[in-house]
C-alpha cells in the first residue's frame, strides 16, 4: 500500500530528475574540473575556479550589476503591481476578465519577440527617439540600448504580470468585508488601502517578489538583446564562457555561485518577512 | 420621532425584490432584531442602514437627518458582521483603536476609550494578541469592542452569533445584551434563530421574501401572531386549515376536520380561515372532555420534555408534555386532547387555501 504514492508521482519524479537534477548535478560536478586552451576539459576537482569568480572584481562588478537590476525590476514591478491587482480586484466581473486578458496576454508572446520590439523602441533611430527629435524636444538620441535602464525597463515590463496575480491571489484570500468594517469606521477610500489592503497583501507581494527576482537575476534574453557585450549580466557571461571562450568549467561555477547566490538572498528575504509579520500573518 | 425610521424601504437587484417596502421605527435605546428566513433581505436591510448598499427607493431617517446623501464612511454607526472582519494584521488594540484613529483621537484619551472599550467586554489581559491567536467568542467580543468605542447612535450586527457553538452562543447572548445595556445604544441585529431574537429583543421585526410580516415584542410575536408565517417561523405550532362559522364579542365558533371548535373573538369575517395552537398548550385527557381524539405515532424525548405526534381527524398535532417522571404515552396509544379556547389563534386563511 505505502508503495502506491511513489509509484503515481514516479513519472513527475523521474521529470523532474532527468530534466532538472541531473544537469543540475552535472554542472556542479563540471565546476570543480580545470580547463586548459591546448588539453579542454581536465577532470580534476578543485576550487580553482570559485577562487577566479570570487578573487577577480571583474566578476563582482558583474554580480553587482545582476543584483542590482533584478532589485530594480523587482521594486517596479512591486510598485505597478500592487496597484494594478488592486483595480483588478474592484473591478466587476465583466471587466476583470478583460483585464486579466490584457495583464496576462503579454506572457503569451515569446520573450525573445518582446525584447526585440523593445529594441525597435529604444534604440539611438528607434521609435521613441526619433519621435522625440521629430517634436524638437531633444537634438542628439538620449542613450537608452545597451543601458542597464533599458534592460530594467524590459524586464518589468516581462515580469509585471507575476506580481500582479500573486498580489491579487493574496487579495481575494482576505476577508471584503474588513474594508466596509474600516469605512464604517471613518476611514477615508487612501486609508482603507494603506492601512488595511495593503499589509494584508504582504504576503503576495513576498510571493510576487522572490518570483521576479530570481527570474530577474537568471534571465538572459532580455539583457543579451538589450545590454549585449556592453552590459554584461551574470547569464550572458556564462553564456560567454561556455560557448565563445569554451571554458565550461568556470561558466559552470558562475552559474553555480549565481544559484547558491540567489538561494540564499531569498531565504534572508523570507526570514526577514517572516519574523516582522510572521505573528500576524499566518 | 421614532430615533431610526424605515419608510418604504425597497431594493432590486433585476427582478429579485431583496426588500420590499419595509417601514419600521426603533426608539433610543432599543434592541431590535430583524428576523426572517434566509434570504429574505435582512442583510439587505441592514447595509442600507449601513450604508454599504443605496436603497431603490424609500427613505431611512436617524436622529431626525435623512441618511441618502451621507455616505458610510461619515455615518458614524458601529458595525459587527457576521465573519467579524478583523483586522489580522493589527492586534486587538489597534484594531479597536482604529476607528478613534480616524477620528482624530489620541494620547491619553485614545488609551483610556480603548482600555474601556476591551475592559467591557472582558479582554483587557488579551490587548496584545493578535485575532488569528483568539477563539470565535472572543473574535466576536474583540468586534464588538471596535464597534462599541467609537460610541455610535446605532450599532448593527449581522447575525453576530451565528459562527459560535450552542454552549458559547447562549453566554454570549446574554453577554451581547448585558454590553449593550450598559453602553445604552441603539441596537439593531439581524437573526434568523427565533429563539435568539425572542431572548434578546425588545422588539422583533419579522420579515419573509423581503416584506415584512410582524413588528412587536418577543412576548406578542409568539402569542399573537398576526400571520400563518409568523405562528410557524416563531416557536413550534400545530396549523390548520378551518371555518370560521360565526363570532361575537365573547367567542368564536369553527369547524376543522369535520370537528366543531370554540376560539376567541375573531377579527375575521366569517369564511376560510387557519388556526394555530402551540403544543405546549394541549393537554391529554380523558375521553369525554378530548376536543379531538388521536393515535400517537411518534415519540421524542427531549430531557426536560416530551414531544408527541398524534395522528387525528384534524391533521397530526405535535403536544409538548413536561416531563414529570412518570410513564408517558407510548407509540399506537389512543389519546384525547384538550385545550383552552383562548388559546386558539385563529388567523386568515393561506392564499388559495380552501375549507
Ligand atoms: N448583490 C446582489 N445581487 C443580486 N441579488 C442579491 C444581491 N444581494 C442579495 N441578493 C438577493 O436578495 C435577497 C436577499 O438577500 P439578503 O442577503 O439580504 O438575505 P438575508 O436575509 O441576509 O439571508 P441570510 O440569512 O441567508 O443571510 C436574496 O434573494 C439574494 O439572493
Ligand atoms: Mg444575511
Amino acid at each position: 500500500m505505502s508503495a502506491r504514492p511513489w509509484l503515481m508521482s514516479a513519472p513527475a519524479l523521474i521529470l523532474f530528475g532527468v530534466l532538472l537534477l541531473v544537469p543540475l548535478g552535472m554542472t556542479f560536478v563540471l565546476s570543480f574540473n580545470a580547463f586548459d586552451f591546448y588539453e579542454g576539459i581536465i577532470p580534476t576537482t578543485g576550487l580553482a575556479n570559485y577562487a577566479d569568480v570570487l578573487g577577480d572584481s571583474y566578476y563582482w562588478e558583474i554580480f553587482g550589476r545582476t543584483f542590482g537590476i533584478a532589485l530594480a525590476t523587482t521594486a517596479i514591478c512591486a510598485l505597478i503591481g500592487v496597484p494594478q491587482a488592486y483595480i483588478l480586484y474592484r473591478l466587476s466581473p465583466v471587466w476583470r476578465s478583460v483585464v486579466v486578458l490584457i495583464v496576462i496576454g503579454p506572457l503569451l508572446i515569446s520573450v525573445v519577440v518582446r525584447t526585440l520590439g523593445w529594441a525597435i523602441l529604444l534604440g539611438n533611430r528607434g521609435v521613441i527617439n526619433t519621435a522625440l527629435k521629430d517634436w524638437g524636444l531633444i537634438e542628439r538620441p538620449i542613450k537608452m540600448m545597451y543601458t542597464e535602464g533599458g534592460i530594467v525597463l524590459a524586464l518589468v515590463h516581462v515580469f509585471v504580470p507575476f506580481m500582479v496575480l500573486a498580489v491579487w491571489a493574496a487579495l481575494q484570500r482576505k476577508d471584503p468585508s474588513t474594508e466596509a468594517a474600516a469605512e464604517s469606521l471613518g476611514a477615508s477610500p487612501f486609508t482603507v488601502f494603506r492601512r488595511i489592503v495593503l499589509p494584508q497583501t504582504v504576503p503576495g507581494i513576498l510571493s510576487g517578489s522572490l518570483i521576479v527576482f530570481s527570474m530577474a537575476a537568471s534571465s538572459f534574453a532580455t539583457p543579451a538583446i538589450l545590454g549585449g557585450r556592453r552590459v554584461k549580466v551574470v547569464a550572458t557571461t556564462v553564456y560567454d564562457e561556455f560557448m565563445n571562450t569554451l571554458n565550461w568549467p568556470l561558466g559552470a561555477a558562475i552559474a553555480v555561485t549565481l544559484l547558491v547566490a540567489v538561494m540564499i538572498i531569498m531565504i534572508t528575504w523570507n526570514r526577514l518577512v517572516e519574523r516582522r509579520y510572521g505573528e500576524a500573518l499566518q | 420621532m421614532a430615533f431610526l425610521v424605515l419608510d418604504g424601504l425597497t431594493k432590486t437587484y433585476g427582478e429579485v425584490r431583496a426588500v420590499d417596502s419595509l417601514s419600521c421605527t426603533v426608539e433610543k435605546g432599543e434592541f431590535v432584531s430583524l428576523l426572517g428566513p434566509s434570504g429574505c433581505g435582512k442583510t439587505t436591510t441592514l447595509q442600507m442602514i449601513a450604508g454599504f448598499e443605496t436603497p431603490t427607493s424609500g427613505r431611512i431617517e436617524l436622529a431626525g437627518r435623512n441618511l441618502a446623501s451621507i455616505p458610510a464612511r461619515q455615518r458614524g454607526l458601529g458595525i459587527v458582521f457576521q465573519t467579524y472582519a478583523l483586522f489580522m494584521h493589527m492586534t486587538v488594540r489597534e484594531n479597536v483603536s482604529f476607528g478613534l484613529e480616524m477620528r482624530k483621537v489620541s494620547g491619553r484619551e485614545l488609551k483610556t476609550r480603548v482600555d474601556r472599550a476591551l475592559e467591557m467586554v472582558h479582554l483587557g489581559a488579551l490587548a496584545d494578541r493578535y485575532p488569528r491567536a483568539m477563539s470565535g467568542g472572543q473574535r466576536q467580543r474583540v468586534a464588538l469592542a471596535r464597534a462599541l468605542v467609537i460610541e455610535p447612535e446605532l450599532l448593527l450586527l449581522d447575525e453576530p452569533l451565528s459562527n459560535l457553538d450552542a454552549k458559547l452562543r447562549e453566554e454570549m447572548q446574554l453577554e451581547l445584551r448585558r454590553i449593550q445595556r450598559e453602553a445604552g445604544v441603539t441596537t439593531v441585529m439581524v437573526t434568523h434563530d427565533q429563539s435568539e431574537a425572542l431572548a434578546m429583543s425588545d422588539r422583533v421585526v419579522v420579515m419573509n421574501g423581503g416584506r415584512l410580516q410582524q413588528v412587536d415584542s418577543p412576548f406578542d410575536v409568539y402569542e399573537t401572531p398576526k400571520s400563518s408565517f409568523v405562528s410557524t417561523f416563531l416557536g413550534k405550532s400545530n396549523n390548520f386549515a378551518a371555518r370560521l362559522e360565526s363570532t361575537t364579542d365573547t367567542g368564536s365558533v369553527l369547524t376543522s376536520g369535520g370537528i366543531t371548535l370554540s376560539g376567541p373573538r375573531a377579527s375575521l369575517l366569517p369564511g376560510a380561515a387557519e388556526i394555530a395552537i402551540r403544543p405546549e398548550r394541549i393537554e391529554l385527557t380523558g375521553p369525554e372532555q378530548g376536543i379531538v381524539s388521536g393515535t400517537v405515532r411518534e415519540r421524542i424525548f427531549l430531557g426536560a420534555q416530551w414531544m408527541l405526534a398524534i395522528e387525528t381527524a384534524m391533521g397530526e398535532f405535535l403536544v409538548a408534555r413536561r416531563n414529570s417522571g412518570n410513564r408517558e404515552a407510548d407509540i399506537g396509544d389512543t389519546v384525547h386532547l384538550v385545550w383552552a379556547p383562548q388559546d386558539l389563534r385563529i388567523l386568515p386563511a393561506k392564499e388559495g387555501a380552501r375549507s
